[in-house]
């Protein structure tokens, strides 16, 4: 082999303390890359999470919510990425955050109106029969019973958040996904170290991520619920994944 | 190509007749690449997939660990998978995009067969058993046939999922439509070519999930005729 062995290249490149403290270096990329998917991932929440729980308690809408989650499994990521800074929103992180926002809503939906129509009926009856009121059910019984629903579509959104964020580098919008742009650009010789790096980074992130969020999917999922119920969760978001 | 007239419109509009018209070959060509990437990927990733559920399924404890190590691949972002590959493979290569989408695809195909063919009733697998058929004579003529829903939720899954992650593959150029997507942003954020590669992207999605839908209803005929 007349080149450098790509593996060589990136333990070298990783080792350059300079490649991690410089203006958009790692340690700035790392900074980009989880703000922008925080702020997606609450984005999301914020409007999926309120209609989720409202159309399960309501009952209706099941077909809207697989559908929406359909749709957006037939859009391009970096279609979003691309039409959106050309629209009212302008150039920069905004578009970015509103279009991982936009991928983010079909598992935080699905599980929110899954949360809450698994909900036992009789428990619902029963707060009935107490004497409250739609909204009182909702936010005591519904909401409470959904939590280990709401923590698996959390989980599943903020994974592929942070996994999609990566392609935020096309449009230069930021985040760990640009090393592995800057790298392409440079070239295979030069920058094949700096891809795989880049790479290599934005895995362990996201299964960082993965494995933080399963442990807080098992800590707020009361005992008596947790194999079946958060497994049915999983099943329930399944169907929306992809990056 | 002529960049001149789009130049002279003031305006940058959505959607406009006259760039379709002008690059009409750059747009089948796209779209030719696009669909054959998808068909390729979503093929190869059935044929190692259906074999590999119907090991987990006759060989119980191999069930976690394949689901496991499909669902680390599918958490790996696209783009660094493409990263891995792509210095290996090829760079300026259609095969290192066409490996990422047979890792991506996998997964669902893997689920959705084993969930199949484990709704295979246990009493229909005896029925099988006493009539005297083999192992491989019963998975070809009684559970994959009653697996076929599973297998068919999971490849129309992985197509359209796959149709939507070629565009990735924009970044090394073999992008099929994300060139055009990609190539529209970076020349002067030019919004007809964007427009116009995404929607084909997103009509190549519905169709090929409707030929699937249609493939799987015509295969299953017991299906429709227990529903009506």
């Amino acid at each position: 082999m007349i080149a450098e062995d790509p593996i060589q290249q990136a333990v070298t490149w990783l080792n350059d303390p300079l490649n991690w403290t410089n203006p958009g270096g790692v340690l700035d990329r790392l900074g980009e890359h989880l703000w922008i998917s925080a702020a997606a991932v609450a984005l999301g929440c914020l409007v999926a999470w309120p209609l989720g729980l409202w159309l399960g308690h309501l009952g209706r809408g099941g077909g809207v919510v697989v559908m929406i989650s359909n749709v957006t499994l037939a859009i391009p990521t970096i279609a979003l990425l691309t039409i959106l800074p050309l629209t009212f929103l302008g150039f920069g992180q905004r578009p970015v955050i509103v279009a991982l926002a936009v991928f983010a809503v079909p598992p935080l939906l699905a599980n929110a109106y899954t949360g809450v129509r698994e909900v036992d009926p009789e428990a619902r009856d029963a707060a009935r029969g107490m004497g409250l009121s739609g909204l009182q059910v909702l936010r005591r019984v519904e909401l409470p019973l959904a939590v280990p629903y709401l923590a698996a579509g959390f989980r599943t959104a903020a994974v592929q958040v942070v996994a999609t964020a990566a392609l935020a580098s096309f449009v230069n919008g930021g985040g760990l996904g640009q090393i592995i742009s800057a790298g392409f650009g440079l070239g295979i010789a030069t920058g094949g170290g700096q891809i795989l790096a880049g790479g290599l980074l934005v895995a362990l992130l996201a299964l960082l991520v993965e494995v933080a969020l399963a442990g807080v999917e098992r800590v707020v999922t009361p005992r008596p619920l947790r194999r079946s119920h958060g497994r049915a969760a999983r099943r329930a978001a399944s169907a929306t994944g992809g990056a | 190509m002529s960049f001149q007239s789009y130049r002279d419109d003031p305006g940058n509009p959505w959607f406009s007749w006259q760039y379709v018209r002008d690059n009409s070959d750059t747009i089948a060509e796209a779209l030719r690449e696009h669909a054959t990437l998808t068909a390729e990927a979503v093929v190869i990733a059935a044929l190692v997939a259906v074999p590999l559920a119907v090991l987990a399924y006759w060989i119980r404890p191999l069930t976690g660990p394949i689901l496991a190590l499909s669902g680390i691949l599918y958490t790996i972002p696209s783009l660094a998978l493409l990263a891995f590959i792509a210095p290996y493979v090829g760079t300026t290569r259609a095969t290192s995009v066409l490996i990422a989408l047979v890792l991506y695809a996998l997964l669902l195909i893997v689920r959705n067969t084993l969930a199949g063919l484990n709704q295979v009733p246990a009493e229909v697998r005896d029925a099988a058993q006493g009539m005297g058929y083999g192992r491989f004579g019963r998975l070809l003529r009684i559970d994959l046939p009653l697996a076929l829903p599973g297998i068919m939720t999971g490849l129309r899954l992985a197509t359209v999922s796959t149709v939507a992650l070629v565009t990735v593959g924009a970044l090394i150029g073999k992008g099929g439509l994300g060139d055009l997507i990609l190539g529209g942003f970076r020349n002067n954020f030019y919004r007809a070519e964007i427009v116009t590669g995404t929607v084909l992207c997103v009509a190549l999605a519905l169709v090929l999930d409707l030929v699937l839908a249609t493939a799987g209803r015509l295969l299953t005929p017991w299906a429709r005729r227990r529903a009506s």
